[in-house]
């Protein structure tokens, strides 16, 4: 049994854990081997991803450690002084596997961060059109319909064509390209609750507008978003992959997943296929097992079932 | 249904003014325009031809206004590495891109309504639920990487199939095409499918979770217990109504297709106008990207008012005009 706890607030999330909506959620995400698949998949390339400094073979960004006469050997070959490269190595001499852990790593920061940002600024541009209405609602859903018009891919390449590359830049672009979505759901969402006796009687308190905002619709409004969130995190890593592909996004210093597909295009054709390859597969194992935790979460989530 | 249309178009006109202003601030505004717009290698006549003919040293409204007039009489500036108008060259290349385009929607429909029917129909046992697992892989496989998959196993491994650029064509009314030759589809073929993958998993879906609500429906229930043959339930009951949304979103992916092109037709070589954009972006051939820009957005618009025009036309139900006009 749950202690009891000084804390009123703690003893109002407490209950949480135990509704009934909650466990049949819970229920039908466990019953798919899938999902637990990907769960497990997602986890070990977390602890991969961020444990890679202790366990990977070779720093890949220490340029020392490289060395030329080792490069684009295939996979279980050893190097110059017996190390084993189980994925082989690419053009510089570098371990395809230790820079596919660190690969991994700036693909994960750079989905996740965008898609945080995203889902801040969208859910904020999406609430206040949703709460104010009028001018500020017809603004705003303009803007969402102008970017909502063209495909991502495009709008991303074109402005980070503009920008530059870096890493900052591609999070900006990606944010500028998404935001759009999670605004849409949010005001749709937010139109509902607030004709709510709840939204009605904080604003009958005289709480100030943002407050009913931030404190009372957000959290009434947020799952679908949240949802929505989960596989966009993967279409970001795609994006951002592709963006590098192309060579508009990361820059060379920090080769994401994407940049070392794509720094083994140009050996493909003579067969050296590991370096393209492995990387592309760690991604697709990435893409993947968030997609399918995502639908399934729309599923299990979805009322109509 | 005049109002109808003369207020899309109204409304096009609008995205098409809002995006020229976003280009115009984004090249003209932002940093130096000479400096964008005006090659590197230009003598200082050159330059000062550049300079008075965009006329940059006028405010800056007025030179909003010499874009947008130069920009509808075609004329977008010249290409810094071709020396030919921006508009002419991307001209050029669209057929190639239009083709690879064509041929990956047709490959959309075929395979991603009939496989979305049946995975409807047997939404839970193995066929219906292999096939919606696929499509998950179909549309998280990140396409360049794909393309380079397929690279890989049918050029280089199995030496079938050619890994890049466009083949035999055979010029019709002057606009040259590979799909009339043998050599041409062994060109074609590869980055028509890459291209079409991740479209075929989406058509997919939204075909198959259509019909599995369709068959909920009471008109569906009660068709089945007038005794309609299955075969009819699904083709004039089921297919018809799911067909609209799914003409729809056809019809828009006919644009993002053009957009995705220019990964396939990077990982192919295929000489299209997605290419020419890469290339471009590289060499820091800004009217041409400029041009590029304002071209698609022209087929965007042009796509998304025929999508609502068929629409409306296909479904009596659209209301043409919002009730409280």
């Amino acid at each position: 049994m749950a202690q009891p706890t000084q804390n009123a607030r703690a003893r109002t999330i407490q209950p949480l854990a135990e509704t009934p909506r909650r466990a049949s959620i819970l229920k039908k995400l466990r019953a798919r081997p899938t999902v637990k698949g990907s769960v497990i998949a997602l986890i070990v390339l977390m602890v991969l991803v961020f444990a890679a400094p202790y366990f990977a073979p070779q720093d890949p960004y220490d340029l020392t450690k490289l060395n030329l006469l080792d490069g684009r050997l295939p996979p279980f070959s050893e190097s110059m002084d017996g190390m084993v490269y189980w994925l082989g190595t690419d053009d510089q001499g570098r371990d395809m596997l230790s820079a596919i852990l660190y690969g991994l790593r700036i693909s994960l920061v750079v989905g996740l961060t965008a898609v945080a940002l995203s889902t801040a600024l969208g859910s904020m541009a999406g609430l206040l059109a949703a709460y104010i209405g009028g001018f500020v609602d017809a603004l705003i859903m303009r803007i969402v319909d102008f970017v909502l018009g063209f495909p991502t891919i495009l709008v991303a390449l074109v402005l980070l064509a503009m920008m530059g590359r870096g890493v900052d830049k591609v999070i900006l672009a990606l944010v500028l390209v998404q935001w759009a979505n999670y605004a849409r759901i949010m005001r749709s969402r937010a139109l509902q609750e607030r004709r709510k006796e709840y939204v009605e009687a904080a604003a009958n308190l005289g709480f100030p507008s943002w407050r009913i905002m931030v404190f009372h619709l957000l959290p009434n409004c947020i799952a679908p978003v949240m949802v929505f969130a989960t596989i966009q995190i993967a279409t970001a890593i795609a994006l951002e992959a592709t963006l590098s592909f192309l060579g508009v996004g990361v820059p060379i210093t920090e080769p994401s997943l994407g940049l070392l597909i794509s720094n083994g295009f140009q050996y493909l054709l003579s067969g050296d296929y590991w370096i393209s390859m492995f990387p592309g597969i760690a991604l697709l194992v990435l893409i993947l097992s968030i997609n399918i935790v995502g639908d399934r979460l729309r599923e299990a989530l979805d009322p109509r079932r | 249904m005049v109002l109808f249309v003369f207020r899309r178009l109204l409304q096009s006109l609008f995205v098409l003014l809002a995006v020229s202003l976003v280009v115009f601030f984004a090249v003209y505004a932002v940093g130096d325009p000479i400096e964008l717009l005006v090659s590197p290698e230009a003598t200082m006549e050159d330059r000062a031809a550049m300079i008075a003919r965009l006329g940059l040293d006028k405010p800056v409204w007025e030179q909003y206004f010499t874009f947008l007039w130069n920009a509808l009489q075609g004329d977008m500036g010249k290409s810094f590495v071709h020396g030919v108008p921006a508009v002419e060259l991307i001209l050029q290349r669209m057929p190639a891109t239009f083709e690879l385009v064509v041929v990956a929607i047709t490959l959309t429909v075929v395979f991603g309504i009939p496989l979305g029917l049946v995975a409807g129909l047997h939404r839970d046992d193995y066929t219906g639920r292999g096939i919606m697992a696929g499509s998950v892989l179909g549309f998280s496989l990140p396409n360049f990487w794909q393309g380079m998959m397929l690279i890989l196993f049918f050029s280089v491994w199995l030496g079938w199939l050619p890994a890049s650029g466009r083949g035999e064509t055979v010029s019709v009314f002057g606009i040259p095409l590979s799909i009339l030759t043998v050599n041409g589809w062994s060109h074609l073929i590869m980055p028509a499918i890459n291209l079409a993958i991740g479209n075929i998993a989406l058509v997919l879906r939204l075909t198959a979770t259509g019909v599995y609500e369709a068959q909920t429906h009471e008109y569906v229930k009660f068709a089945r217990a007038k005794g309609v043959r299955p075969e009819r339930i699904v083709r004039r009951h089921i297919l018809r109504n799911i067909l609209i949304p799914v003409v729809t979103v056809v019809g828009m992916e006919f644009g993002s297709l053009i957009a995705y092109s220019t990964i396939t037709e990077t990982v192919f070589a295929w000489p299209g106008m997605g290419k020419l954009l890469i290339d471009s972006i590289y060499q820091l051939d800004r009217p041409v990207v400029v041009a590029y820009v304002m071209l698609v957005t022209l087929i965007f618009v042009i796509i998304n008012c025929i999508v609502d025009f068929m629409y409306a036309a296909l479904d009596p139900r659209v209301q043409l005009v919002s009730p409280s006009h």
